[in-house]
């Protein structure tokens, strides 16, 4: 048998065009959520959320990021802390890696009577 | 065999000098961004994009995001009268991921420099919209079951492509979702089954809850493709990776033989399977209800945005507490280090 729905939180018409919603007090800054999966591997980047602080960050991480026991280490940091390489930097940073191929096992050949090495 | 690797090394070095090539000089910012693209290469948050592709991006993820935020509504309508304390669980835990998966997504806009207040606005004064489904009452528990099924099912269908999305971010959202999705789809199936083989009146709820939810079902994947100017665009930036018109047909192939294991109809006069094409073939969708719903004039458009504006008014003290809170501590720590 069909039941009625819900009772609405408040009773306010919404025909009228809302008031903007205060941006600065309604502002939580950003925060960087990594996981440790489980103790020998490292934390690695899940995703960001919006905390008012360190705490708050790190309850909001546990709800959103670990409903599944994905994790059982938290790290939350301001994401205003982080000082990020730029796309531009890509290449006097990274290119000069790549004519060095003596850098890798493979470059050198060693006979297979030698076994695995 | 001593020279074979080290050329095979240097061959790799080549390929990437190629790379550098097509990202070179010689081309305008636009060509060398979709080469990347067509090299299935991610988008990355500070990389350069179209002001175009940034905007699209913004539409759709906060859109996706707005979908699952007031996609809670119609299910949490049954989390107090759940006819069982296992159902009543099981519903709780989907509804938290639907607002654990808005939140993935918001931040996933965020990365392209929209922010979550400006997001929340635009829900709220109408000028973004989220999908139709979610407009559609919820009357019947078997709602319940049948939303799990197919509401979570088309949106499995188009997430799953969107895993392979080209910007970065939203691909890995989307990870994260699908994996959490199965959950529902399976758990609505159960609830429909339980229906399905119960009293005939049982069945009957199963039934008539099909009745209502299969076609808006189908219009969940948006207008046929001739009438969504802006697909090609998107499959061209390989935002969307598969047309409209082709995941709709993938989600009747694949839900068509589910309902027939429960003993239901589609209501579907014109369904039937098409030997030469290998798919089902199905009656024309009625697009003017589509386009009604998506303008507002859907049966709960206004109690949903109500609502969440509602909420989001009364959650306001919350918010301000937890700023004076955050506030009070940073003090006593500033006071503590000088003392």
């Amino acid at each position: 048998m069909p039941l009625p729905p819900n009772k609405p939180l408040a009773k306010k018409p919404i025909t009228q065009p809302k008031p903007p919603i205060n941006m600065n007090k309604d502002h939580w800054k950003i925060w960087e959520v990594f996981l440790r999966s489980k103790n020998g591997l490292s934390h690695k980047h899940v995703g960001s959320l919006h905390a008012p602080d360190a705490d708050m960050a790190l309850k909001n991480a546990r709800d959103v990021y670990c409903r599944r026991s994905e994790g059982i280490s938290i790290w939350v940091v301001p994401s205003e802390s982080i000082t990020a390489s730029t796309p531009d930097e890509k290449d006097p940073l990274f290119t000069p890696s790549d004519d060095k191929v003596y850098r890798h096992p493979t470059f050198y050949d060693i006979p297979d009577e030698v076994g695995h090495m | 065999m001593q020279t074979y690797s080290a050329y095979k090394m240097l061959y790799f070095n080549f390929a990437k000098i190629q790379r550098h090539r097509i990202m070179g000089t010689n081309h305008s910012f636009e060509e060398k961004f979709q080469a990347y693209i067509d090299g299935e290469n991610k988008i990355e948050p500070k990389d350069w994009m179209p002001e175009a592709y940034r905007k699209t991006l913004i539409r759709q993820i906060s859109q996706h995001a707005h979908s699952e935020v007031i996609g809670m509504q119609p299910e949490a309508n049954w989390i107090t009268r759940a006819p069982s304390l296992r159902a009543k669980l099981i519903l709780l835990a989907k509804v938290q991921d639907e607002a654990g998966h808005g939140l993935y997504l918001y931040s996933a806009a965020e990365t392209l420099g929209e922010t979550r207040e400006k997001m929340i606005a635009d829900l709220q004064s109408g000028k973004a919209k989220y999908s139709s489904i979610f407009n559609y009452p919820t009357p019947s528990w078997a709602d319940m079951g049948t939303i799990g099924w197919l509401v979570d099912g088309a949106a499995i269908q188009n997430q799953v492509m969107l895993m392979r999305t080209s910007y970065g971010p939203y691909s890995r959202a989307m990870v994260k979702i699908c994996k959490e999705e199965s959950f529902h789809q399976r758990q609505g199936y159960e609830v429909v089954m339980k229906l399905a083989q119960g009293t005939p009146e049982q069945k009957a709820m199963a039934q008539e809850s099909l009745n209502r939810w299969w076609w808006p079902s189908l219009m969940m994947f948006g207008p046929s493709d001739e009438h969504s100017p802006n697909s090609a665009q998107s499959m061209r930036w390989k935002i969307k990776r598969k047309s409209n018109d082709t995941l709709r047909q993938e989600f009747v192939d694949k839900t068509v033989p589910q309902a027939h294991y429960l003993g239901l109809t589609i209501p579907d006069p014109d369904l039937r399977w098409n030997e030469e094409r290998g798919h089902y073939d199905f009656g024309a969708i009625n697009w003017d209800e589509f386009y009604s719903v998506l303008k507002g004039h859907g049966p709960c458009n206004k109690e949903r945005i109500e609502h969440h504006v509602a909420a989001h008014e009364e959650g306001q003290w919350v918010r301000e507490a937890a700023n004076a809170f955050a506030a009070k501590q940073a003090a006593r720590k500033k006071a503590n280090h000088a003392a």
